[in-house]
């Protein structure tokens, strides 16, 4: 496998509010390989979509990153100012929003939301960008591109709209794609002819993914990787195989009890207990000791990382240590 | 399109005529003007030659219908007071209303959109803070009240403007001016801003909060995220869509601006239409008032068919909206 080109390490992204510090990202840090799918699970709030803005460089006020590092091909992002930003944003780095009915602007037809994307990183003639431009909507498999260019975005339907938003995201070919939930929002058949495309044009184009969701079926058929978050924190990260087949964090393991896809049909779904706790009030122990069945005291101390492989690593005092 | 601006007519048509009758009737609620216009000392006699002379011996509808068929005609009818026909003294007040409102209307709009996006853009800052607050004191102070305060201000305290009247006029391409003298300008400066001042005031909380508003949206984000340059993601992706709903409060504040100049006129002693429509109401000049108000009339619903325009150019959902009622 070749190297990683992407790395954040040490994370910390936090808002600071009137009523306090909210510590929405704390101490997160993983790479990413070319060709690769990454997804970050967590339930709303876990802090995997301000994961997402802080590398875009987009975090709103009053939130910033207060330390750790962003590191694309060896270059430091996080020390950028935002106007510094926006020669990766769009260019190196793209990104895929959750609602596709609210990423497109609906006063400009599409041709010129797409050429806008190209003509603010470099100079191309209006043939180039419309050739380009059709190309791109015919890859991520949009039936007569050329028609589509003069569409308003309330012509098309939503799985059209996150068609053309992720044709914008792949127009400049990018290194790396970061996905907020872009299936959320759409029906089920829509969902898998996107996640496929998606899938064929990271293959294809060996660039790397950020896939953030709260849906561990999809992220099953989809990532190479998997990084499960709670309360801004990282809970358990491995290979797809790692936290589908032998997951050794409760969490984890209770997320996948809540999966119907992923448990045996007929049989009770199980949630989880209680709620996120406050992120205002977070101590240095583990963030899910109050859910927790297995919780000692020991949880309210600062939780260890526990190595199970080489790919495999979980935050845990009292990991689950039988496969599931 | 055409089907639009045909349906539209008809509406107008309506509303006009409704209008009308309404007014008709509401005045003949109110009293008899020749009560008003002749003197007390005159016999019963007089009085009814007077009314005969002004029409006003016949039924209600009749007279409504008379009107109705001289109006079609452009005939409203002679003042009760200035012994002249009604469009011809609108004609001589139009000009200096209609200047007044165009410079506040500069003002306001000139001022009130950088301000209010400036605000929206960054709500922390201490100069977006400080337009707010200019603006909560601008819609907190009563017009006539801040119009004296300024007449205070700038014609006695600081005697650098003058505070009444209209000054110089001069007469190009047809139309008597102020705005074509330096003087005329000089004139016309204060009671411009202190007329713009409340529709300034409100126009920078419409468009803040507009901006405010269309800043979270995902498409503003996601304009960001493809890279586009700061000032065109403000220019072109959120100035744009704030005009949707500012549109609607600009035209609104234009046609006050041009119906509504009432009490800055009265001020400022300026001689154009709120001045007039004021005498008309106290000595109860039935042509003159019929004939102001129906101008309002006529002026809001032009001003509601160019903001429909305006909005169906800018924004294609409602466009596709229009031509979908319209088949």
């Amino acid at each position: 496998m070749s190297e990683a080109f992407f790395e954040v390490s040490g994370l910390n992204t936090w808002f600071f509010t009137r009523t306090g510090t909210f510590k929405s990202v704390r101490d997160v840090s993983f790479s990413l390989r070319r060709g690769e799918v990454l997804g970050i699970v967590g339930e709303s709030g876990s802090g995997k979509s301000v994961t997402g803005m802080s590398i875009m460089g987009q975090v709103d006020e009053p939130g910033r990153i207060v330390s750790g590092s962003i590191k694309l091909d060896g270059e430091e992002l996080t020390t950028l100012s935002f106007d510094a930003m926006r020669h990766y944003r769009g260019r190196r780095i793209a990104m895929v929003f959750q609602n596709p009915l609210m990423t497109l602007n609906p006063l400009m037809r599409i041709r010129d939301q797409m050429f806008e994307a190209i003509s603010e990183h470099e100079p191309a003639s209006h043939a180039e960008m419309q050739s380009r431009c059709i190309d791109a909507l015919r890859s991520v498999g949009i039936p007569s591109p050329e028609d589509r260019l003069s569409a308003y975005p309330h012509e098309l339907s939503g799985g059209m709209r996150q068609r053309v938003v992720i044709a914008i995201a792949l127009l400049l070919n990018p290194d790396l794609i970061i996905a907020d939930e872009p299936t959320t929002a759409l029906d089920v058949t829509i969902q898998a002819q996107i996640i496929h495309q998606m899938r064929r044009q990271i293959d294809e184009r060996g660039l790397g993914m950020i896939w953030i969701t709260h849906d561990l079926a999809t992220l099953s058929e989809l990532a190479d990787r998997i990084l499960v978050m709670y309360a801004g924190a990282m809970m358990e990260t491995g290979t797809t195989a790692d936290i589908i087949g032998s997951s050794r964090h409760p969490y984890t393991r209770k997320l996948l009890e809540s999966v119907p896809s992923l448990n045996v049909p007929g049989e009770k779904l199980r949630q989880i207990r209680g709620s996120m706790p406050s992120l205002l009030t977070l101590g240095a122990g583990c963030p899910f000791k109050d859910r927790c069945e297995f919780a000692t005291e020991a949880c309210a101390e600062a939780v260890p990382e526990r190595v199970f492989s080489a790919t495999h690593r979980v935050w845990c005092h009292h990991p689950i240590e039988d496969d599931r | 399109m055409i089907s639009f601006i045909l349906r539209r007519l008809l509406q107008s048509l309506i509303v006009v005529l409704v209008l009308s009758l309404v007014l008709f009737i509401g005045l003949w609620l109110i009293g008899n003007p020749v009560d008003v216009l002749i003197s007390s000392e005159a016999t019963e006699a007089d009085r009814l030659a007077a009314m005969k002379a002004l029409g006003l011996d016949r039924p209600i509808w009749e007279q409504y219908l008379v009107f109705l068929g001289n109006a079609v005609q452009g005939d409203w009818g002679t003042s009760f007071v200035y012994k002249e026909p009604v469009t011809r003294i609108l004609l001589q007040r139009l000009p200096a209303s209609i200047e007044l409102a165009l410079v506040a209307f500069v003002i306001a709009i000139g001022f009130a959109i950088p301000a209010g996006l400036y605000a929206g853009l960054r709500p922390q800052s201490r100069l977006g803070r400080a337009f707010m607050s200019f603006s909560l004191i601008g819609v907190s102070i009563p017009t006539f009240w801040q119009g004296m305060l300024l007449i205070v201000a700038f014609g006695i305290m600081m005697p650098i403007l003058p505070v009444g009247d209209r000054g110089e006029v001069a007469t190009h391409f047809g139309i008597t001016s102020s705005l074509w003298t330096l003087d005329g300008w000089w004139h016309v400066v204060l009671p411009a801003f202190s007329l713009a001042l409340l529709k300034l005031s409100l126009l920078i909380r419409v468009t803040r909060t507009a901006t405010l508003e269309i800043t979270r949206l995902d498409y503003v984000k996601f304009a960001h995220a493809k890279g586009v340059r700061t000032w065109r993601v403000v220019f072109v992706h959120i100035l744009r869509n704030a005009m949707v709903p500012l549109i609607t409060v600009i035209g609104i504040e234009l046609g006050n601006l041009l119906a509504y100049g009432v009490i800055t006129e009265t001020v400022f002693s300026w001689p154009g239409l709120g001045k007039l429509l004021i005498n008309s109401i106290k000595v109860l000049d039935r042509p003159m008032i019929v004939a102001q108000l129906t101008y309002t009339a006529l002026l809001f619903i032009a001003i509601n068919f160019i903001v429909d325009v305006l909005h169906m150019t800018i924004d294609p959902r409602v466009r596709a909206a229009m031509g979908r009622r319209s088949t």
